[in-house]
């Protein structure tokens, strides 16, 4: 794809404005970082607050007679009995028992399901949604809002200036509410394992929103780089890449993304191979690693055990700016997948020694009670 | 000092060239987190990869701008990483080089060529 292919959300002079480094992601021109760039902003957002355009990601309303009893025939989440006001964390899956994508739905009102899935795959996800559920619900997308994370420690004080209410949510809490003058869809939740928001705004209003973040103090803009390698630490997995339409949320440690009632009915997509996997166990997991010594082990990297014989491939991996260690997160062998077992992993074609590790590899600081 | 256009530089002292990146590869790759130097006596040719700076997002090669034996890689980048963005051009320096052939040298920019090149990109 061309640069001038690349679409731009309703942020980009903004983020221009403000020395952001531009990249291609997910179609769109995105900001990778700004000035202060990944490391500075990792840290920024670990200790204040971090403001994340995340506009590229695809937003819906699923509308219909009983959206929630239908989203169940695409999910393994308990969306009947998903209460007014709050969110889930769930997947869209195949037949097969991979992952189409990884999603948030939410009931912030009285208009059906509230859907957010990720940037790359959301044009294919509407449409698998469209099909599956055809006669039941209309998938109408809010092409025209925009979405912001704001993500840290001092996330709740920042928003609540503008957002009266953000700071009485609960973690995974929703709620349509009047933010900014405008109306808002504003959850209590993120990518980076630290307590925050992530705030749906219309699109003609996202620059002023922004701007009108930024101006306080405690918050800063923070870019892709730094959302990477926080959602790294927290152990959260990247679609696309720890996650695709092979893997089954067995393998991937997602398990608690699939209900007591609907694992007893199994009547989720792929339930044959995810009822096996939670019987018998899968024949691989994700793990996550610290490597002991050497360069960072990134996506591709190998995985081997003692004697030095290849048992898996790492995901994601990178240098953890909050550790000041290299972290990683890959697939091994379940046997191979105890915190404390000694791997290696393979860099340049140098065995470097690394630990299994349990994640989160920083702990999450969400706000379950307020 | 001169210079390429995958933005490393060479200074020569005699027979000896030592290798390091530029202030503007230095920014584009933001903070270094860590350093592979070449082992000393490996023998590189003009264009071999010759070291690996990795920063927080991405691992990038550095190539050798000439060819030349390294008789000295940089220990101190091991524990201070940071010294390739603090000092690109000083002490941010990855390799010496016993220098092949003087001449792959002259082939390279000076620093108003290396400035004009910048001034493209």
């Amino acid at each position: 794809m061309s640069e001038s292919d690349l679409k731009k959300t309703p942020l980009y002079e903004a983020h221009v404005a403000a020395g952001a480094r531009m990249v291609p992601f997910a179609g769109y021109s995105m900001p990778v970082q700004y000035r202060d760039g990944v490391l500075k902003e990792h840290l920024w957002t670990r200790e204040h607050a971090g403001l994340f355009d995340v506009s590229h990601m695809g937003q819906a309303r699923l509308r219909g007679v009983s959206p929630l009893s239908a989203f169940e025939e695409v999910t393994p989440g308990d969306f009947i009995g998903l209460k007014p006001g709050r969110q889930r964390y769930s997947l869209l899956l195949n037949k097969k028992g991979g992952v189409i994508d990884d999603l948030m739905a939410a009931r912030p009102d009285g208009d059906g399901l509230f859907v957010v899935v990720n940037g790359a795959c959301k044009d294919n996800d509407f449409k698998v949604i469209e099909n599956e559920l055809a006669g039941q619900v209309s998938v109408d997308r809010l092409e025209d809002r925009a979405l912001l994370a704001l993500q840290g420690p001092e996330a709740a004080a920042a928003l609540e200036a503008h957002a009266p209410g953000a700071a009485k949510l609960a973690f995974m809490d929703s709620a349509a509410m009047t933010a900014f003058g405008v109306d808002a869809i504003v959850s209590r939740s993120g990518y980076t394992g630290e307590d925050g928001y992530e705030i749906s705004i219309p699109a003609s209003a996202a620059e002023t929103v922004w701007n009108t973040l930024l101006a306080d103090e405690r918050v800063r803009p923070i870019g892709l780089g730094a959302r990477d390698s926080l959602r790294l630490e927290a152990g959260l997995p990247l679609y696309g890449h720890d996650v695709d339409d092979m893997t089954s949320p067995v393998e991937a440690g997602l398990t608690f993304a699939i209900s007591r009632k609907r694992r007893d009915a199994g009547d989720f997509p792929g339930a044959a191979r995810i009822t096996r996997e939670l019987a018998e166990g899968p024949t691989r997991v994700r793990i996550g690693l610290k490597v002991l010594e050497g360069a960072p082990a990134r996506e591709g990297a190998e995985i081997a055990d003692e004697d030095g014989r290849v048992v898996g491939k790492v995901t994601s991996g990178g240098f953890a700016p909050t550790l000041s260690a290299p972290i990683a997160m890959g697939y091994v062998p379940p046997a191979l997948s105890a915190p404390g077992t000694r791997l290696k992993v393979i860099v340049r074609g140098k065995q470097q020694a690394a630990e299994v590790v349990a994640m989160p590899f920083v702990p999450h600081r969400y706000v379950r009670k307020v | 000092m001169r210079f390429t256009k995958d933005h490393e530089w060479v200074a020569v002292d005699g027979d000896i060239a030592t290798i390091g990146i530029t202030a503007y590869a230095a920014e584009q790759l933001g903070d270094v987190v860590f350093v592979e130097t070449p082992e000393v006596g490996k023998v590189v040719g003009q264009g071999d990869g010759l070291a690996v700076v990795e920063s927080v997002k991405a691992a990038s090669d550095v190539y050798a701008p000439i060819s030349g034996e390294v008789v000295e890689a940089n220990g101190e980048l091991g524990a201070a990483p940071e010294t390739v963005n603090a000092a690109p051009e000083a002490g941010g320096w990855f390799a010496k080089l016993k220098i092949t052939d003087p001449a792959q040298v002259e082939g390279l920019m000076d620093r108003a060529a290396y400035e004009q090149y910048l001034s493209t990109l």
